[in-house]
């Protein structure tokens, strides 16, 4: 166990930040450093009556002074830490207060949480100002009325958010685990529901911040929130406003302060929100030539060749499959086994033109009987060239179409072929996978058919664009033992009937012995072995250690019976 | 004849007017392990929830380590206890631990559910981790640090550091590769073997199944359809559905892909 603490999913953690992001907290920390400094300085200039009445913009006062002679510059840049302050606060109300709400909602009894969850719909359902102002009228004025206004108001949103991240973490499986060994209801709330909602939270205060200044400004604005002899931007946006035709001058500090603090709250609660959804930052992927490799020209009978293929991850520079080379002739059956992170599903993606957001493929040769994967190749071409079944069927069918409408649409939109052609062709070919009722399955939607069905329709619908080539990625690995048998031996049936090649990819060494013609082992994006007979394979036939490793490993039923039985037939 | 240490009999289930388990009876001597396979829908997780106490008997009667399940709802404190004998190792190892918890956190949880103090039980924890193949430090690390198959083994170290009397495990290495699913099996059937403990293998795999269980009950449509030791039940089976698991299993000598 050399390798026991590998950190597998380190880089997928490691976030790439916004320049924006960057630039709000640059903004921020201004703010907060005004906010500090400023009145230690220029309390005296802002709060001083001086004879110099309702300036102008001049030297000695850039912003003007109000009607008692007060310099405006300084008291925007005192106001500051008042404003800043109020927002803080009213924001922190929010957080606690929703937050609470959302937790308690969940932890009361059903009826109790069904009311609650009403009352915040209800409350996040007026605007915010609207219900603050009314509040604040309640409450009367002055700056700690408002404050609490707000934070009243903007708490619905932290209670909702709250309630309906709560509802999704107490469904996974570590919290129902701790409710079964006995954790308190509480404890089970701030020890697993809390810390797991951390980051949506981050993104949501910074935005209720942003949200609070311009609303506590508004409320100061109509004279509900600070009162003289105090004062923030609002009220000395409203004082200016009152001498807009005479002195305009004045509304341009306080102006300029509020959208300055609101972008800057806004670059940080959006530049959070980016961080925290990992593809924003993803580029498209990537498929390109190298060259400088001699080739062999391709036989004839060759289908798909792929020469010298690696795979990069473009962020970290990781080789996710390095140096693979592999090829399948008309009619074979090519299996790729390996395990988790052995690089074999992306080497089938590149295959299939599907290559993952964030990853760079380059090869010497991608050619699939012709064309160039590495180029630009039609949707129509593809189509008709390589047919795919994956692991999940759940996913991969859409919900909201019926299986007829959905899978007949590819052949129609992909192969030119009319409606009724494409439903007949279908229809055939559902008989051909021994779909029960097929006409009827025709008009069922995948929520109605079971695993192994969908899988067997996904199949169908492979078989009727008659692709050269049927990619399988782990088709069987989410069915049944016995399902698993029907959906291999549809694969085998159409590679023998309609002669279409396989790209089969398997963790399981026992279903590729079964199906494939040769296999290909692969670990940490490296083939280590190239097995053409495996029909045969034994942990002492094969050459690589990890081979034998995952022969040795792959469990198998004994029957001490039934061997004998076997192998007198 | 020994007591049992879990005895079932004729049990039956419904959610709503579907019936999920149906006449399902067995038996279990202490340090017994049985291995239950059946495919989805069979009814075998429904089994195992009734036997952790999360899904109430309609029908029959289910005795684990001398605790009639039926009384669990009666006393909180019986329902502690009971669920404290008898633990579920979960399926999936990435989503049964907290990301936000470091392991010994999560151990600690388990020891006691409302103070969770590592530092009481820091030797405990120790021990269990290294008994499961992980080292001690492991305690002050968090999850995502982890693999698949070391994740499932601090999942197992939290259901044993209990010492509980019965040990169902619900498709513990379906998530794992097939090289860590080894390494796993090897540990399971090591520490049960030492620790006497009771356990119920729950596995849509007969060949893990059988490598690690005493007895098998096949269940199918919410009915166990064949039970008894493996030996019997893989060379000689008797019911049509047994021996269509065992052929539909690629490395049985009666698989194939042959049309039929």
């Amino acid at each position: 166990m050399a390798s026991l603490f590998t950190r597998p999913r380190a880089a997928a953690r490691r976030r790439t930040a916004s320049p924006l992001l960057y630039l709000g907290y640059g903004m921020l920390a201004v703010l907060v450093l005004t906010a500090i400094i400023a009145p230690i300085f220029l309390d005296h200039a802002a709060t001083t009556l001086t004879s110099t009445a309702n300036s102008g913009p001049t030297h000695a006062h850039p912003m003007g002074t109000d009607s008692l002679g007060r310099d405006m510059l300084a008291r925007v840049l005192v106001a500051t830490r008042e404003t800043m302050l109020a927002a803080v606060f009213s924001t922190a109300i929010a957080a606690v207060l929703g937050i609470g709400l959302g937790i308690a909602a969940w932890l009361a009894a059903r009826r109790v949480r069904e009311v609650i969850l009403r009352l915040i719909e209800f409350w996040v359902s007026y605007p915010t100002l609207l219900v603050a102002i009314i509040v604040a009228a309640i409450l009367g004025r002055g700056l700690a009325p408002a404050v609490f206004a707000i934070g009243l108001a903007n708490a619905g949103g932290f209670a909702r958010l709250t309630a309906n991240l709560a509802a999704g973490i107490s469904t996974r499986e570590f919290v129902v685990t701790a409710r079964l060994m006995g954790v308190p209801s509480g404890r089970i709330a701030t020890r697993h529901i809390v810390p797991n909602m951390a980051e949506p939270q981050l993104i949501l205060i910074a935005q209720a911040f942003a949200g609070a200044l311009v609303e506590l400004s508004g409320l100061s604005f109509i004279g509900l929130g600070a009162q003289s002899p105090s004062f923030d931007w609002g009220a000395l946006l409203n004082e200016g406003a009152s001498k807009i035709y005479t002195n305009p001058i004045l509304i341009v500090g306080p102006s300029i302060a509020l959208v300055f603090a609101s972008l800057a709250a806004l670059f940080v609660g959006d530049g959070l929100a980016a961080a925290a959804n990992p593809r924003t930052n993803l580029r498209r992927a990537r498929m390109l030539h190298h060259s400088g490799t001699e080739l062999a020209p391709l036989t004839p009978d060759t289908l798909l060749s792929v020469d010298h293929l690696t795979v990069r991850h473009d962020d970290s520079g990781r080789e996710l499959v390095s140096d693979v080379s592999l090829s399948i002739r008309r009619g074979e059956v090519l299996g790729i086994v390996g395990e988790s992170g052995s690089g074999k599903s992306v080497t089938a993606s590149v295959v299939s033109k599907l290559l993952a957001e964030g990853l760079t493929a380059t090869a010497a040769r991608a050619e699939l009987s012709g064309a160039d994967l590495l180029g630009r190749v039609s949707g129509r071409e593809l189509a008709r060239r390589v047919a795919m079944v994956y692991q999940d069927p759940g996913t991969a069918l859409n919900p909201a179409l019926t299986l007829g409408n959905q899978l007949s649409d590819v052949l129609s939109r992909a192969l030119g072929s009319t409606r009724r052609a494409a439903r007949q062709n279908l229809l055939e070919r559902f008989r051909d996978v021994l779909l029960t009722d097929p006409e009827g399955r025709m008009r069922q939607y995948p929520h109605q058919l079971s695993g192994g069905m969908k899988q067997r329709a996904m199949i169908a619908s492979a078989m009727s664009t008659r692709a050269e080539l049927l990619v399988a990625d782990e088709p069987t690995t989410a069915l049944d033992v016995t399902v698993q048998r029907e959906v291999l031996t549809l694969i085998k049936r159409m590679n023998a009937t309609m002669g279409t090649s396989v790209l089969f990819i398997s963790h399981d060494l026992g279903v590729v012995r079964a199906l494939c013609d040769r296999v290909l082992v692969m670990r940490d994006g490296r083939i280590v072995e190239a097995i053409d007979d495996v029909a045969h394979m034994t942990p002492e036939g094969v050459v690589h250690p990890y081979t034998r490793q995952l022969l040795e490993a792959t469990p198998i039923v004994t029957m001490p019976g039934r061997d004998i039985e076997g192998a007198a037939r | 004849m020994n007591t049992a240490m879990v005895e079932v009999n004729s049990l039956g289930v419904s959610f709503g007017s579907t019936r999920v388990l149906h006449d399902v009876s067995l038996r279990l001597e202490a340090g017994q392990t049985i291995g239950v396979v059946g495919e989805s829908g069979s009814g075998k997780s429904t089994l195992a929830k009734v036997l952790v106490g999360i899904v109430a008997p309609d029908a029959g009667s289910v005795v684990v380590d001398a605790f009639d399940v039926r009384t669990l709802g009666h006393s909180q404190r019986a329902a502690f206890r009971y669920r404290r004998r008898v633990q579920m190792i979960p399926q999936d190892p990435f989503s049964s631990l907290s990301p936000r918890r470091t392991v010994g956190q999560t151990l600690a949880e388990a020891l006691d559910p409302v103070w969770a103090n590592v530092r009481r039980f820091e030797d405990r924890i120790a021990f269990w981790l290294e008994r499961v193949g992980l080292p001690a430090d492991a305690m002050n690390r968090y999850p995502h640090e982890f693999s698949g198959g070391q994740r499932q083994r601090v999942a197992i170290a939290r259901s044993l550091i209990l010492e509980p009397s019965v040990v169902i495990a619900d498709e513990i290495t379906s998530a794992l590769d097939v090289s860590v699913q080894v390494q796993i099996l090897e540990m399971i059937a090591e520490i049960k073997d030492e620790l006497n403990v009771t356990m119920m293998f729950i596995s849509h795999n007969l060949a893990v199944v059988q490598s690690v269980s005493d007895m098998v009950a096949v269940m199918y449509q919410g009915e166990i359809v064949e039970i008894g030791s493996v030996e019997q039940i893989y060379s000689d089976p008797q019911h049509w559905y047994t021996k269509r698991l065992l052929d539909a299993d690629p490395g049985a000598p009666g698989f194939s892909l042959e049309w039929r």
